[in-house]
């Protein structure tokens, strides 16, 4: 697979902002998502793809041909940029053929291209309409097909996701699926969600105070964080400092505080350890598990947020967080103030150095 | 009634009432006699000296102070600020300063003037002259309508626009432009009513051509406030139209 995007070694200053030292490479037809929170640079990040910015430092190549210099016209990304943009003094059919006018289209061509992609959007019955009475959902897929009827090399999302209403949220993120499937074109997609992330990308890069923390598969930035804010923002849950030693065999020991955690690999020093919340086995009673982490700890509180329960449990001043499904938190008849076993296997232990 | 409500209605009827009686006495005591300029054919020829002249300067400072306008919304620094203090300049000289600076510039002995009487174009008592001092006092009211409107279009919008293949020049024209078309057409109107009631610079720069504000000014030391009734009228009458159409215009957007 060719690369689409490659970004080279880039900076750019921004006011006291900075994007520091960005490199990545997005494929053809790749999902990329850039994650990271309010102010990490994602939106700036995009304006230099899109070439609205330029690079103070680095290279932007698009499609193989250096565009570092190229202004936002000649580079072919579309760019939705987060309140949509839809130009309020045009119907949506104008909107849409925006930029098809401008390659000096026939009419019949512009009509048919237009036609084409409101049809694959199911936007039709809009054509004709006004974006100012347009609601929320049917103003982002309008900006969707403007961006798309100009067959761009790379889509350009900026948190698409963000305007819309919490409830249709799932159904927007389905969409924009089928859309990505559908049009074939290479996706880069700036959110804060991190389950919007995981739900869309082939690809996620973690942004934090304008440098690239992690890029990798969500699987990879989910399970195996490569540092602390990852783990965090990833919503890791537990994420522990602590002093590591090998033991042999492939292990090591980390002592946090009071509590050791043996996990597999061998390191020695200062590290951080991460687990998510559904790695963590409880029982109210002490059982044989070929886990090798075993912890005692009192349920200190729990939150129920819908499917699963999550469970604060102290154990010699350390919180550790716990997923449980309901069932199971009925069944065991948890309560707050009770003491519980918890199982940690050592290869789910993420180790950060 | 609430003693706040009471304390804001009184000094804001105060101050409401003091600009409006005037007004008011004038319509009511030059109304009867608004038909006597029907045969008054130096008041007229004024008159359409007036707004012949006006639009000619609000039609350079529109065209000028467009592109001026853009430039200042969206280009930020050190230059731009520099420009901007600039041209609020006129608005804070006397106006009569304001003439003698344009007559001390564009005169036909000073280098600029000769320049300009060699495109035909003298200054000293002539319609471009009126054209000129109209000018130097109503561009900063264009600009400051002009600027505010780009202020007002997000750029997102030309973002986007960029990323679907238009240039700088074609974004301008196809989206910052229109959406901004209502200032324009309220710069210009306001441009065009500060023109046509400018006094000071015009009589400095040009005395003659008579234009209607300089007639008033005449009669008015010549024969007293009965000699200027009509005209005053009249004018009052045009510039409340020309006030309506604009804030017509300004709601039709909201």
């Amino acid at each position: 697979m060719k690369p689409c995007l490659e970004i080279d070694h880039m900076w750019k200053r921004m006011g006291k902002f900075k994007l520091i030292d960005i490199s990545m490479r997005i494929m053809v037809g790749e999902y990329f998502v850039v994650l990271g929170p309010s102010g990490a640079g994602k939106t700036l990040l995009l304006q230099v793809i899109a070439g609205i910015l330029q690079p103070d430092r680095g290279r932007i190549i698009i499609d193989g041909v250096d565009v570092t210099k190229a202004p936002p016209e000649k580079r072919n990304v579309g760019y939705v940029p987060q309140n949509y943009a839809l130009f309020p003094h045009l119907t949506v059919f104008d909107n849409i053929a925006f930029g098809l006018k401008l390659k000096r289209l026939s009419r019949e061509e512009i009509q048919e291209k237009v036609r084409e992609v409101a049809e694959k959007l199911s936007i039709e019955d809009l054509l004709y309409r006004k974006p100012g009475t347009l609601s929320g959902g049917e103003a982002q897929r309008v900006a969707l097909a403007r961006a798309l009827a100009i067959k761009p090399k790379l889509l350009l999302l900026d948190e698409p996701l963000s305007a819309v209403d919490p409830v249709l949220r799932w159904e927007v993120r389905d969409y924009l699926r089928r859309v990505h499937r559908e049009f074939g074109t290479t996706v880069i997609h700036v959110t804060h969600d991190f389950t919007e992330a995981l739900a869309l990308a082939d690809r996620i890069a973690v942004l934090n105070g304008g440098k690239v923390e992690q890029i990798g598969p969500p699987y990879e930035v989910f399970y195996k964080p490569r540092s602390e804010f990852v783990a965090w923002f990833t919503r890791t849950g537990n994420i522990y400092k602590g002093r590591a030693r090998p033991i042999g065999n492939g292990l090591s020991i980390v002592e946090v505080g009071p509590l050791s955690f043996t996990v597999c690999g061998e390191y020695e020093g200062k590290v951080a350890i991460s687990f998510r919340p559904e790695y963590v086995t409880i029982s109210k009673s002490k059982i044989k598990s070929s886990a090798r982490n075993e912890i005692e700890g009192e349920i200190e509180d729990y939150i129920d947020e819908g499917a699963l329960i999550l469970l604060k449990i102290r154990s010699m001043g350390l919180e550790v967080k716990a997923y449980i499904t309901k069932s199971s938190f009925s069944d065991l008849g948890l309560k707050q103030g009770e003491r519980v076993y918890l199982y940690i296997k050592a290869s789910q232990i993420h180790v950060i150095k | 009634m609430s003693r706040e409500l009471v304390f804001f209605s009184t000094f804001s009827s105060i101050l409401v009432l003091f600009l409006v009686i005037p007004l008011v006495i004038c319509l009511v005591v030059g109304g009867p006699h608004i038909v006597e300029i029907a045969s008054d054919l130096e008041a007229l020829d004024a008159m359409r000296l007036s707004f012949y002249a006006g639009v000619t300067s609000s039609l350079l400072i529109t065209s000028f102070g467009t592109p001026l306008a853009y430039l200042l919304s969206r280009k930020k620094g050190m230059l731009a600020n520099i420009v901007e203090s600039f041209l609020e300049i006129p608005l804070a000289l006397p106006h009569s300063v304001a003439g003698i600076m344009v007559l001390l510039a564009y005169n036909s002995r000073a280098p600029l003037g000769l320049l300009l009487s060699n495109l035909g174009i003298i200054i000293e008592d002539s319609y471009w002259g009126i054209v000129f001092a109209m000018a130097f006092v109503s561009s900063p009211i264009f600009i400051t309508a002009m600027r505010a409107g780009f202020d007002s279009v997000d750029i997102e919008l030309e973002n986007v626009a960029r990323s679907l293949g238009a240039s700088e020049i074609e974004t301008f024209f196809k989206i910052s432009l229109p959406l901004a078309f209502r200032h324009l057409v309220a710069g210009f109107i306001l441009s065009l009513a500060r023109a046509i009631s400018e006094v000071g610079a015009v009589m400095i720069v040009a005395y003659y051509p008579k234009v209607v504000a300089t007639l008033i000014i005449e009669r008015f030391l010549g024969y007293g406030l009965r000699a200027v009734l009509a005209l005053s009228t009249v004018l009052a009458l045009v510039s409340l139209t020309v006030f309506a159409i604009l804030r017509f215009l300004l709601k039709g957007g909201e």
